[in-house]
Formats: C-alpha cells, structure tokens, sequence
C-alpha cells in the first residue's frame, strides 16, 4: 500500500463531490483500488466531517428545516415505497442520517408540540420501529443505514474499530516485551486524563524518547493531527512529563534551566498510520517545543516491521509529504 | 463617601450599582460618579470611611474583647459632605484628625493617647475613627476611675512608663525589658501581655472595669475553688475541672510549669500593682511540692485581700457600664448571668433593610480584598456577634442625648448617617450573622472548634437557622489536628567533625577558644532555660556580662563564622518546630507530653487553651513576637550586640534562606481534577507521598519564616528606635540609607516568586522579614516596591475566585499579608492610599510555570501554626460562651482531664519506657555519624511507604474483589437493595482493612534490616547495625501503621465506591443496551456477559468491526436502494453468519458495545432475510431460494442460541415494521417468518409469554385493516402442521387481547 501526499489529495479531491452511501463508497473504491476501504473510508469520513461542520449551519435555519419536513410529507404522500428522505438528503448534501434526525425531531415536535429529549430522538435513529410513524420509521431507517459517515451504526463501528486497535497495540507491545501500563491501569491509578499506553520504561526511537503512546483509530490527517493535539496531546504531556522527571527539576520546570538531559532539541513527532485508519502519536519529553507536522509516517501493520520503527527515511520535503513504506 | 453612604442608606442610589463599582476590577474603576456628577468617589477613600463607620457605629455595643479598628490613613480630604458630616457630629468625632497618621494609629498601637485629647484643639473633622469615637473612648472613662481598675491589664498597659521596646517584644521581651513590672502575669496570661504591649493606649476597653454589681469578695458569687458550689440566682454551675497533682518530681534544668498549678497561679491576678508583682509567681514557685489545699487557702487568701484592697462598691454610675464578660472571668471561673444583657432577638431588629446594604457593602469590601485585614473585620463582626451591649432603656450615653431611644429615633432622624444602626445588641447580632452567612465560605475554612463554637452560638441559631445547619455540616468536615510534636530532647548541636576540627581553624588558640565558647554558649543557654520565668530575673543582668566577654574572646581568636554556625544551628534545632511559633511561649515540657500520650495531649491542650482564655483574647492582629526559646536566641543577640557575629549571621541567613525558598516540592501524581480537590477538602486523605511533600513544605515554609525573622532582625537592629521618629529624621535617614545596599533584594526575590508561582512559599517568610522593619525602612524604595507590590498580590488574591491556586493556599497569603498590614511599622498609608503601589508593580506570573502555587499544599494545620492569632476567633467566642448563662450562648463542654500517673505505676511506667526508648535512640543517632540517621530515617520512610503500596496493591484490591463478589451475590436475590447492599459491603470491608496494619507491620519487619544492611557502611559493628535495623523497622512500622490506621477506611472507601459504581454501570448498562418495548425478551435473567475466550481459542476471529461493516452493507442493500447486482447470495451470508459467529466466540476484540451491536445487527438482517427484503441473488441454477434462507434463518437461530451470546434483541423481528413487511411480501414469507418463531421457541430463544406479548402488541399496532385481515386470514388458512401449535397460541393470544 502506498500513499503519498498527493495522491492523499488526489483522493480528498475525490471525496469533495460525494455523498456519504454505500454507491459513492463504491465509486471511490473503483477509482482508487489500490487502497482498501478501511482507509478510504477513514480519509472520506474524515473529509466530510469537515465539510459538515462547515455547512451544518446552513441546514439547521428553522425556515430550512421547515422546507425539507414539507418536502418529505408530500412526496412521502406521492411516492410511498420511494428513499423520499435519502433522495432528499442527497440532494441538499446533508448527510442522510443528519437529515433523519432533522426530520424525526420536526415529526416528533408535531406530536408531542415540545422538542423531544435527546434521549427519545437517539433511541428511534437506534430503533425506527419505536417511530409511530411507519413511513417515516422505514424512511429513517433508510437512511441511517445508508449512511457510512454518521448514525448510530457508524458510531458503534467507529468505537469498535477504536478499541480493537487498542487491543492490537498492546499486543504489540507485548510483543515487543515493552512494559506498559493502558489506560484502564492508569485510571486506577487516578489519572485524570490519560493517554492509552504509557511506557513504564521509556524507549528510544532513533534517539527519541517516547513516554507514551496513544492510539487513534482514523486516518491521520493534518487536521486531526493538529486537533488531538490541541485537545488531548499537551493534557497527556503536562502529566505524564512529569513522570520522568528529576524531583528537583519538576516542582518548578524552568525550561531554559533544564538540565542538559533534557534538553535536546528534537525535531518531530512520530506518527503512525497504522492499517491505513489508525496512527499513533509517540511523545517526547519536550513535545512543546517542537513544529507540529514534520514527518508522518505511514506503513501497514500486517507487515513484519516492528512497531518501534525502522526509520523509513530521512526528512520529508518541506511541504510535508506521507512516506511510502512497504 | 459620606454621601455615597447617605445616598445608598436614603435608596437613592443602586446598591447594585455601587456592589459592581466595588466589585468592578476593571481599569477606571476606581472612581465612582454617581447621580451627583460633581461628586466622584474613591474607592480607596470610600472603604476606609465605611469601616470607621461601622466602627463608629457599633462603638456603644462592643464593650469587650480587643479594639478591631481598622487602620486606616487619615489623610487630608477634600471637602466634600463628610465636612458636614463631622460636623454634625459634633463631639463624637474628636480627636486627631487634620491628616495626622498618628490619629489612627492610636487606636491600635500607639502608646500617646492622651485622655484630653478628646478635647483637645486639634478637633478637625475627620470621619476617621477618632480617639473618642473607637473603643478607646472608652479608656478615658475608665483613667477617671481609678478605682475601679480591676483587670489585670489595665494595670499593665495604662502605665504610661512602660518601655517603648516591649511592644516589639510581644511577651517576652515584656518580661526582662519591663521588668518585674510585667513579671506577675507572665505564665498564666502570656498573649494578654503582648496584648497588653501592643495596646497599651488603648488597652482599657479591652477589659473594660466592670464597676457595678460585683462584688468579687462575695463567696456566693465567686466561691473559692473547692468549696461547695453555691449558685448564683439564674446561673448553672459551670463544670468544676478537677485538677490532679502531679507528683513527679521535676529537675530543675526542666521547664517547671506544670498545667495543674497553672490555673491558681493565674487566679489572683487582679492586684494592685505593688501587691500583684510578686505573689503570684511566688505562689507558683512555692506551689509544686505543696498540695493542692494549700494552693487553695493561699488562693483564698489572696482573693479576699484582694477584695479589701480594690473593691468599691458600685457608684450609681452615671454612665453604667455592663460588666463584661472579660472582666467577670479575669477573676473567677464562675459564670454569671449577664442580667443587663437583653437577649437579642431577630424581632427586636429595626432598620433591617439598612442593615442589610451596609452588611452587603461590608461584605463585598471583604469578598473583594478591599479591607486590610479580612480577618480583623471577621473579628470585628464576630465582636459585634457576641456584643454586649447595655439594655437602652437604662442607659443614656453621656455624648449622645439621642441614644436614650436609639430604638424608634432610627426612624425619625432626618440624617441616616446619624442613626444609630448597630447601638442595639439586636441590631448588632443581626448584621454580624447578615455578615457571616455571607461569608460562609471563609469560617468553613476555620477550625473545628471554632465552628462548633459558632454552630453552638445561640444568636446565631435563632437569627439565622440555616447559617447554623451549614456551621454544623462544615464542622464535620473540618478537620483540626493537633499533632503532638516531638520532643526537643537533645538540645545541643553535636559535634561535626567536616566543620568542627583542628583543620577548620586558623590556629590552635582559635581551635581551643571556640571549643570553649561552645560550652559557654550551651551554660548560657540552660542557664536562660532555668531562670527565665524567674521573677526579677533579668537576661542581660544574668548573663549580659557573660555573653558579652563570649564576644571579645571569639573577637580575638577570629571565629565567629563558627560560632555563627552553631548559633544558627542551635536557633533551628529549637525553634524550627510548629509549636514554638504557636501562641504559647510556655508549653507544656516535653517530659509531661510523654507521659500523657498524644491523646491527653489534645485535652489538655484544649484544657488549658480554656483556663487561660478568659483573659486571651488578643484580637487577630499581635505584634511580632518571639516566642518560646527564639526570646533567648533574640535576647542574646541584643545582649552580645557584637557586630561581627551580626556580619556572618546576616550572610549565613541569607544564603540559607535563599537556598530554601528554591526549594522544590513535587506536585501530587495526579494533579487537580476531581478527586485532588476532594482529597484537599477531606484534609490529607492524599496519597502518602503527597502528605510527605506537604509536610516537606511545612518544615520548609516554617524554618523559612523562623530564618527570615531573624535576618530582618538582625538587619533592622541598628536602626530601631522606641518612638517613631519625626518627619524630618526620618526622611534624613531615608536620603542617607538609600546609598547602600539592602541586606536582602526583597524587591528581586518578590519579583521572580510571582513569576514563577512560588508565592506561597516566599511571601510567608518575607511578611516575617518585614515584621521586622524599623520605622524609616518602609520608607526606603525597596521596600515601598515591596510592601506595594505586597499590597497589589493581596488585593488580586480572591478567595472567592477559584483560580488555580487552592483556597487554602490564598488563605494563608490573605491572612499573613493581612497581619502585617495591620503591624506597627508597617504604615498605613501601604493599603489605602497609592503611595506604594504605584511604584510596583505586579508582574504576570508565567502561565506555564508549574510552580508551588497550584499545588494545595497548605493545610488547616499549617495555617494556624503560620497565624495562630486566627485562634483568637475561638477564644473569643469561648470567653462569649462561658461568659453567659445557658440561654444566652452555647455549651460549655466538659474537658476530663487525663491525670498523669505517677511513673511507677504500670500505665505510666509503659509511657515512661517508650518516651526513654525515644530518648534513647535519639542518643544513639547523636552520636553516630550524620548520615547513619539519614539512611536509617530515609529506609524507614521508604519501607514504610512501600508497606503501605503494598497494602493498596494487595490487600486493599483482595477486598475490593471480595465485595464485588458479595454484591454480585447479593444483587442476585429479588429483593436487593443495591445502596443498602453497597453500605453493609463497605462496612465489612472497612473492617476486615484493619487487617493491614499487622500485615503492613510484618512487611517492615522483613523488608527494613536487608535495605539498611546494604545502605550502611561495610565497617559498621554489628551492633550498631542491629540498633539501626531495629529502629528502622520501628521507624517504619510506625509510619506505615499510621497512614494505615488514619486512612485505610477512607482508601478501601474510595477504592470500593469506584468498583462499586462500575459494577453498577455495567448491569444497568446491560440493561439499558436493549431499549424497545418494556417486555423486552431477557433470555437468561442477570446472565453475566462472558468475558473470556474459550479456552483453546486463537483470536484469529474477523475484527468484530470488519463484520460490523459488512452486516452494515447487507442491510443498506436491503433498506434500498439498490442495484439488483448488489445482492448477496445464500453462500456468501452463509459465509459471513459464520464469521460472526466466531467473532462473538473470541472476546479478545469484542466489547459489551460491539458484541451487542453485532446481535443487533444479525436480528435487523433476519428480519430482511424473512420479510424479503433482502432476496438472495438467484442461483445460476435457478433453483428455489426459499429452502436457502431457511436454512440461513436456521443458522442464526443458532448463533443466537448459542450460550456466549445472551439477550439478541429478539424482539425487532415482532416490531410492525417487519410483520407488515412480511405480510406484504406473501405467504412464502409468512411461512418463513412463522417458521422461524417456531424455531425459535424450540430452542428456547423465546419464552410463550414472550411471544404472547409481542402477538398483542402487534394486534394493537398493525393499523391497516386489509393488512390486519390478512394477518388475521394467515394464520387462519395456515395449514401446515408444524404451525398448529404456534397458530393454537396466537389465537388465543388475540382473543384475550381484543
């Protein structure tokens, strides 16, 4: 499998045009089929997230909302065996099971003449049979199932997909005979915020430490990169840092009276894209300092390589560009 | 101000307008313009006239405790409508004003209070708090009746020839320096002393003569301890606390005082002044080996000497006075019914909605840090709580002809600010409570005894109830410990070969003369230790002389580095500890601690905390003072006045200081979050490694403030005057002082402290550095930028707002900062004008620096040991308890002294033999080498921290597991109640935790000899290594058994409730999995999810997600739309029913969430698979599909059959969406789909209730009457007769249901 930047473009180019079904997925597996649809179907996800956050606004203007339950009642009338409610959401580009879920909540504050709860509206997208409506039940259905970006469905696979690789990084380790301690041991300890795996002896990865390690099950592109690292990264950094530490360095870190030890300048964050869909993030002992996208790595973990890297290559160009790794 | 007063008072302004004013910390706030435009405010005018205000006003009431007035600068002011003010108020606002600092400071520290004063001519208008106006009018009633002087302290401080340099001293130096004068009250009222010194100008109305109906000789009122209780008409009889001689015979190289005699020693107090010089301590001294019915007739004696000596009786006074509490108690322990007193009563209260703005705008002054001292307006408030004020209608102040009905004039008079708002004890009560119910959040953070003081306190449970709930509730949480510290028991530095020997000293002569200065030294010092609570016993008469030629022979050898060493050595080995800087200089000696154990200890701590309270009442803002041994190391000093040893003290101190305040302390392991806050508000239930660095803290931020002291002593020395100098010297002495360098950069280590977050660590021992300071100093620019800077840290300190440092943290900055505003020599123009803020300047601390600051180090203990004045707050509320009958306060509760048995019986002898190991193995380090102790303690306290892991790691999680057993067990039966069920499991394990201790003893006895034999040198003798071995496991067992014994509940409390929590989650998250209608199918009720393979599984099943995204795709084909190519044939869902299945078999990769998704979705495809939705793509050979999905049903059937996959939400296949799909499809797939429910009851998939009611359900919910009919006709014409059963069923379901 190879997958450099721009064909890594090519592919979210692709992605700008589609609607998140099961026939679109298709398309993008015919045109690029030398990457399998795990990874695909990360990149694709991931891509429409972001153009649905940019355009969800958009959809959820009351007058809107109003339009398409209108829309969906007529035509529901018309043409009753129709996907009325996935056809319409493929054509005003919302994704089907958003569109379900803007419509069961306007039926469903018909019926009741309040905004349902949270837990009602979530517990129908789970089971269109609990829906009064029969139409509309089938038509939910539908589109939650035809939906390979959101939906209750999706969300299960997602969390699956999390915790299998978990599992599968702690093999890994274990394979490795690297002591570790995962995050359920952390929590026990009365770590507030932990990240999956922390090393209970650092290693080395070509002359960096790295303390710990988490496991994202997505492809990792530069935006969730950039986001895991403002919102998960520095919390895990400011913590477990600290384990390493000198008692007389740590109460008061002065970063530029670190000891020499720790004070190497290192250049990059490794990061891992492991299967296609699931990197990982080594930490140094003094993440902050570095520049965030240097190097992203890429390679399959089906192959003999072991998970403490082989370096792949040197530098990547300055644009930054996902390597090749057989 | 005044108008901004009038106006909020007279609504017509916005009290919310002027609460965001003050409040408003943004720029420009400072000033306020109100409807007035002309008239802006400054808030720094603003506040200080409001506290002169409520002092103003509530002078009538508070007749009793120390005077709080704030202090505040009187400097010019425009004139603005306070002029008019003033005016009107005619006399009551005598006194210095005209903008001379020395008016306010009279209230609190100056000695020239001169009783004229008052009408004096210097009468300019000043809405400051006035000679006349404070409490300390008061004192010029009392210099006109001599006679009447009964309280100890007014003797003391109102003789006006008392030195200057005693208020320094605080206590002890009240003893030497003033003589014989001071010595007659030394032992039993130390902080009146201080008080006394401090206060002197004032000091009348602290204990304000009690004229009128006492007679102090009457026996019925104060009978003489040990006779028969006669009671006073109304009063209870107070608990008589026994006292139990001591017989032990004392050497007398020890502290002699001993807590029995304590008590009669301080009876007699009241005494004319040649009378009362001597007789006490002569008693006192004349007292141990005598019994106690001797102390009691001597007392006797005394009393009615006394009595003939000073008692007059009452003149009909025109300006009566309720006695106060104070004075009723300085003589006897009898408690007496305060009749004048009107019980106050939230009826009585008038002008209840001013009350409540000006409680609201003194609130918000002290939410916000905008008063000097938070802590002296709580005592203030706490004053006016517990006020006495005389019953009105008798009383008619002689400067107030208005007063006489202060009651109803409120409402009358044109002038609100005229009003007399706090004259009544009602009004008082109501605004004091008004104040500490907002306030709440600080007197949570006081001590036990304090709150439950408060809580007992009668006004404020019938003023406000629910103030008095919240005091109770806080109470428990409180946690106030008194650590018995250890004894001082090896007093001398020992002799340190790397420092001491020939090779450190130039010459042999040197060598040799300091070897003998050292013995010098430590004569001295045990000589000071013997004689000092002597009466007429003088430091520098006994030993000046001495000392001095000490001096000269170190002058000539050359060798005050090393006597310097020693010196300091010997100042921290003494008075490092928390209880030297505690209030009581005297403490009761190490010998009697042992022999009472820590728990009689507390008791007669509190014990005699109570004997002594009565005249205790100090006021929260003591001058500095030097107690316990650090009087001698001061003393010494003053008497040596060598200015050699002063050079090398002041560099050692400072290197040392600066050392420790780079100290590092390491945050706890998990930081902030939930539980640290809780672990904070639960008061050390941390981890042991936390409590150690906290302790760690302590004893750094103790020796600090201890070595700081000092410095600032030594440095200030030079300069100290007794008066205060004039303008003009003083600004000589600032042009000439400004040319050299200050002995410390205060500025600099101020500056890098608050960047990097460590002002928690350093403003502590600078505030006792600056304590310190001479008159001029403060002057001098680096320490205006400090005290400024100081200044803006205190008013940026909030305790309200959580910031990342914790409350405790801020309270203690607040409350040292707050002290030494209030100080002497601090003046006062540092808060309230911007004199010295506006050459500071507060930088912003670095936001990345993880420093000392965001770690909650400070405890409840540290606090009080750092500011012990906020003990006051107790006393005070105890003298109001015991000082009133029981409808007016609360309880007093009865303390049973633990008597001190004699040594040889066998309790007493157990308590003498620990306490002689103790000393033993002191002596044993002393004589070792340094670091055998270091190892040995440094063993111990690892050992013992790992004994206690090992106990988390092990016991701890065996009884978590053992409950979760028992509330699995439990949960089982019927009628399970799961919280009951949680408690009874916590209990029992609770219980069995009790267990560690033993275990944890064990465990140090088998780790400690093998680390100390490897730690310790190989030469070591064999028995020097077995001492050390044993004390190691001593010392370790000791640790561990302590955390164990004060934490183990809590930990297996915690531990269980997480477990607890999560087994909850799980079952009901079980539960919950499976929405739909209410009688979901539970195959196996409380049928645990299996969790593991089978045995011999390899994991080589699908990933339960790739079989997810599959099942995904068939059921997308099936809901449409779809291309006819996209369907799936019979072999490939053969296939993937196959893959499933072995995915649900192997657990490594399936969690609750998948495995239930994974059934879910099989359901959701049996459903298409039935109803046709899904056709199976056809054959080449073109043969009939229909046995396929049977067979494809079947092998579902199967997979949810089988045991590892419990609850398959079965139900979907009834939902009307499936059986209408199904109807419509035909009767092939009707057939299927009863095919399939046949199959599934075979297999006992699906109960016949089950079925029962999902078939009435369905009855109900199919709508579409040709659909119902054909429902109805279905099962009807069905005639297969492997349907009979099923049919047989379903009709008899729907007739009972229709």
């Amino acid at each position: 499998m190879k997958l450099s930047r721009a064909e890594y473009k090519e592919i979210v180019r692709w992605t700008e045009q589609l609607r998140p079904t099961r026939q679109c997925m298709n398309v993008l597996k015919k045109r690029f089929p030398n990457h399998s649809q795990s990874t695909l179907l990360s990149i694709f996800s991931l891509e429409y997230q972001k153009r649905t956050k940019r355009t969800i606004s958009r959809h959820h203007a009351p007058d809107v909302i109003e339009s398409y339950y209108q829309r969906y009642l007529s035509e529901a009338v018309t043409r009753p065996s129709a996907p009325v409610l996935l056809e319409l959401a493929n054509e005003v580009d919302l994704s089907p099971a958003l569109m379900a879920r803007l419509i069961l909540d306007r039926f469903l504050q018909n019926l009741e003449g309040e905004t349902p709860s949270k837990l009602v509206l979530n517990s129908m997208l789970k089971e269109p049979s609990l829906i009064p409506d029969q139409t509309l039940a089938k038509n939910v259905y539908q589109c939650t199932v035809n939906d390979c970006c959101y939906g209750p469905l999706v969300d299960c696979i997602k969390h699956a997909i999390g915790q299998e690789h978990e599992v599968l990084l702690c093999d890994k380790l274990k394979e490795k005979n690297l002591s570790f301690l995962d995050e359920n041991q952390l929590r026990a300890k009365g770590y507030d915020k932990t990240p999956d795996i922390i090393l209970e002896v650092p290693v080395a990865v070509e002359g960096h430490i790295v303390h710990w390690i988490e496991s994202k099950a997505s492809f990792g592109d530069d935006h969730s990169h950039r986001t895991y690292l403002n919102e998960q990264f520095w919390s895990y950094w400011n913590r477990s840092r600290s384990s390493s530490y000198d008692r007389c360095s740590r109460s008061d870190p002065q970063p530029q009276k670190e000891t020499p030890n720790y004070h190497q300048k290192w250049e990059l964050v490794l990061k891992i894209i492991l299967k296609g869909r699931c990197w990982l993030t080594f930490s140094m002992p003094d993440f902050p300092k570095l520049p965030n996208n240097d190097v992203i790595e890429a390679f399959e973990h089906q192959c003999s390589c072991p998970l403490i890297l082989t370096r792949v290559a040197g530098k990547l160009e300055s644009q930054g560009r996902y390597r090749h790794h057989h | 101000m005044a108008a901004l007063l009038e106006s909020l008072l007279a609504r017509k302004v916005d009290l919310c307008k002027v609460l965001d004013w003050l409040k408003n910390v943004q720029q420009d706030s400072d000033r306020l313009a109100f409807n007035n435009p002309e008239l802006t405010i400054h808030k720094q005018e603003f506040i200080p006239f409001l506290l002169n205000f409520l002092r103003d006003q509530s002078s009538q009431a508070l007749t009793h405790g120390p005077a709080t007035p704030a202090k505040t600068p009187t400097r010019p002011r425009p004139a603005t409508s306070s002029q008019g003010f003033a005016e009107k108020r005619g006399c009551r606002s005598a006194g210095g004003g005209g903008g001379s600092r020395g008016a306010s400071r009279v209230q609190l520290f100056s000695y020239s209070v001169s009783p004229g004063s008052e009408s004096g001519p210097n009468q300019v208008s000043s809405p400051s708090f006035s000679a006349t106006c404070s409490p300390a009018s008061r004192s010029s009633g009392s210099e006109r009746r001599p006679s009447q002087r009964i309280s100890l302290g007014d003797y003391v401080v109102s003789s006006p020839e008392v030195p200057k340099s005693r208020r320094r001293s605080g206590n002890g130096a009240g003893r030497h320096v003033g003589g014989g004068r001071a010595t007659h009250h030394l032992d039993d009222s130390s902080s009146r002393t201080s008080r006394g010194a401090a206060f002197s100008g004032t000091s009348e109305q602290v204990s304000p003569p009690s004229p009128g109906q006492l007679n102090f000789n009457n026996l019925e009122d104060f009978p003489p301890v040990g006779s028969s209780s006669v009671t006073p008409v109304g009063s209870k009889p107070s608990r008589r606390i026994n006292p139990t001689p001591v017989s032990a015979e004392r050497s007398h190289s020890k502290p002699k005082t001993c807590f029995t005699s304590t008590p009669f020693a301080k009876a007699p107090s009241p005494a004319p002044p040649g009378e009362a010089l001597e007789s006490p301590d002569r008693s006192a001294t004349a007292l141990s080996p005598r019994g106690l019915m001797e102390e009691r007739e001597l007392l006797k004696r005394e009393k009615s000497k006394r009595a003939q000596q000073t008692f007059s009786p009452p003149p009909a006074s025109a300006e009566p006075r309720t006695p106060t509490k104070s004075a009723v108690r300085a003589v006897g322990s009898k408690v007496t019914p305060d009749r004048q007193t009107p019980c106050p009563e939230p009826s009585q209260v008038t002008a209840a909605s001013d009350l409540d703005i000006l409680a609201e705008l003194y609130c918000a002054c002290i939410s916000e840090n905008l008063v000097p001292n938070i802590f002296l307006e709580l005592f203030f408030v706490m004053q006016l709580l517990t006020s006495r004020s005389p019953n009105t209608s008798d009383n008619n102040d002689d400067d107030d002809d208005e007063e006489g009905e202060a009651g109803s004039v409120c409402v009358r008079n044109s002038d609100v600010l005229e009003r007399h708002y706090l004259k009544q004890v009602h009004n008082c009560v109501y605004f004091a409570v008004k104040v500490l119910e907002n306030q709440y959040q600080l007197l949570a953070h006081l001590d036990k005894c304090t709150l439950r003081l408060l809580a007992e306190n009668e006004r404020v449970a019938s003023f406000s109830p629910g103030l008095r709930d919240r005091l109770s509730q806080a109470q428990d949480r409180s946690a106030a410990r008194l650590s018995p510290c250890g004894s001082t028991f090896i007093h001398s530095v020992p002799f340190q070969p790397a420092t001491d020997n020939r090779f450190n000293f130039s010459s042999d002569k040197a060598f040799h003369t300091f070897k003998k200065q050292r013995d010098i030294f430590y004569e001295v010092l045990r000589e000071w230790e013997d004689f000092h609570k002597e009466p007429g016993w003088n430091f520098d008469v006994a030993l000046g002389s001495r000392i001095r030629g000490m001096m000269s022979q170190l002058t000539a050898a050359g060798s005050h580095s090393h006597f310097a060493r020693l010196f300091l050595k010997q100042l921290v080995q003494m008075c490092k500890g928390p209880r030297v800087n505690g209030s009581s200089g005297d403490a009761p000696d190490a010998d009697l601690l042992g022999m009472m154990g820590a728990d009689g200890l507390g008791r007669l701590k509190r014990l005699e905390e109570r004997l002594i309270q009565p005249r205790g009442v100090g006021g929260p803002c003591p001058p500095p003072s030097f107690p316990g041994h650090q009087e001698f190391f001061r003393d010494f000093l003053q008497a040596a006045s060598c200015c050699q040893l002063n050079q090398h003290l002041q560099d050692s101190l400072c290197q040392q200081l600066l050392q420790l305040d780079e100290v590092s302390i390491l945050s706890p392991p998990a930081p902030v979050g939930e539980r640290g806050h809780e672990a904070e508000e639960e008061g050390g239930d941390g981890d042991m490694e936390q409590q150690d660095e906290k302790q760690r803290f302590a004893s750094v931020l103790l020796l600090a403030r201890l070595l700081a002291k000092f410095l600032g002593f030594i440095s200030f020395l030079p300069y100290q005057t007794a008066e205060k100098p004039s303008r003009e010297i003083r600004e000589a002495a600032v042009a000439l002082r400004s040319k050299s360098v200050p002995v410390l950069d205060v500025c600099g280590v101020l500056r890098n402290s608050v960047r990097r977050r460590r002002t928690i660590l350093t403003v502590p021992w600078l505030v006792e550095f600056l304590s310190m300071l001479d008159f001029t100093g403060p002057l001098l620019l680096g320490y205006r930028v400090v005290l400024g800077t100081l200044c803006l840290l205190y008013r940026k300190m909030i305790l309200s707002r959580c910031g990342e440092t914790s409350y405790l943290n801020k309270l203690l900055l607040v409350s040292v900062l707050g002290w030494l505003f209030q100080i002497p020599v601090i003046p006062e123009e540092v808060f309230f004008t911007s004199d010295f803020t506006e050459v500071a300047e507060l930088e912003e601390s670095n936001p990345n620096a993880a420093g000392l600051d965001c770690i909650p180090l400070v405890d409840q203990q540290l606090l009080y040991t750092c500011c012990p004045f906020l003990g006051e707050f107790r006393k005070l509320l105890a003298a109001f308890v015991s000082g009133s009958s029981a409808k007016g306060g609360g309880v007093v509760r009865k303390i049973t002294p633990t008597s001190a048995e004699p040594r040889d019986a066998p309790g007493g002898g157990e308590r003498s033999r620990r306490k002689l190991l103790a000393d033993l193995e002191q002596a044993f380090f002393h004589n070792q080498p340094p670091s055998l102790r270091r190892t040995v303690e440094f063993v111990a306290e690892r050992v013992g921290s790992n004994a206690v892991k090992h106990m988390k790691a092990t016991l701890v999680s065996e009884l978590v597991e053992r409950g979760e057993k028992m509330l699995r067990d439990g949960l089982e039966s019927p009628k399970a109640n799961p919280p009951k069920l949680n408690e009874s499991i916590c209990a029992q394990l609770c219980e069995a935790g009790l267990d560690s201790l033993t275990r944890a003893a064990r465990f140090c006895c088998e780790k400690s000899p093998e680390a100390v034999r490897i730690l310790l040198p190989v030469e070591t003798s064999p028995a020097v290594l077995a001492t050390s071995e044993n004390i190691t496991i001593h010392l370790a067992t000791e640790k561990a058994c302590s955390w164990l014994s004060a934490n183990i509940a809590a930990l297996i409390r915690r531990e269980w409730k997480c477990r607890y929590e999560r087994v909850i989650k799980t079952l009901t998250a079980d539960s919950l999995e499976e929405p739909g209608p209410p009688l979901t199918p539970r195959r196996k009720p409380g049928g645990a999810r299996v969790t593991s393979c089978p045995p011999s599984c390899a994991h080589d099943a699908s990933l339960p997600s790739d079989v997810l995204i599959a099942i995904k795709d068939l059921l997308s084909v099936a809901a449409g739309p779809r291309a006819d190519e996209e369907l799936p044939s019979g072999a490939l869902l053969q296939t993937l029913f196959r893959t499933a299945r072995d995915t649900l078999v192997c657990k490594k990769f399936l969690t609750a969430v998948s495995e239930q998704m994974l059934l879910n979705a099989s359901v959701l495809l049996a459903c298409k698979l039935v109803s046709g939705e899904l056709p199976l793509a056809p054959r080449s050979g073109a043969a009939d599909p229909e046995p396929c999905v049977r067979a494809l049903l079947e092998q579902l059937a199967e997979l949810w059959e089988r045991d590892n996959c419990c609850c398959a939400p079965l139900h979907l296949l009834f939902t009307p969406l499936t059986v209408t799909a199904v109807l419509e499809a035909g009767d092939g797939e009707w057939n299927n789909f009863l095919y399939v429910v046949r199959r599934l009851v075979d297999r006992g998939l699906l109960s016949e209730e089950e079925l029962v009611s999902h078939w009435t359900k369905l009855a109900k919910q199919i709508v579409p009457v040709e659909l119902m009919e054909k429902f109805e006709h279905n099962k009807v014409s069905s005639s297969l007769p492997i349907q009979m059963n099923l049919l047989q069923l379903s009709k008899r379901t729907l007739e009972g249901a229709t």
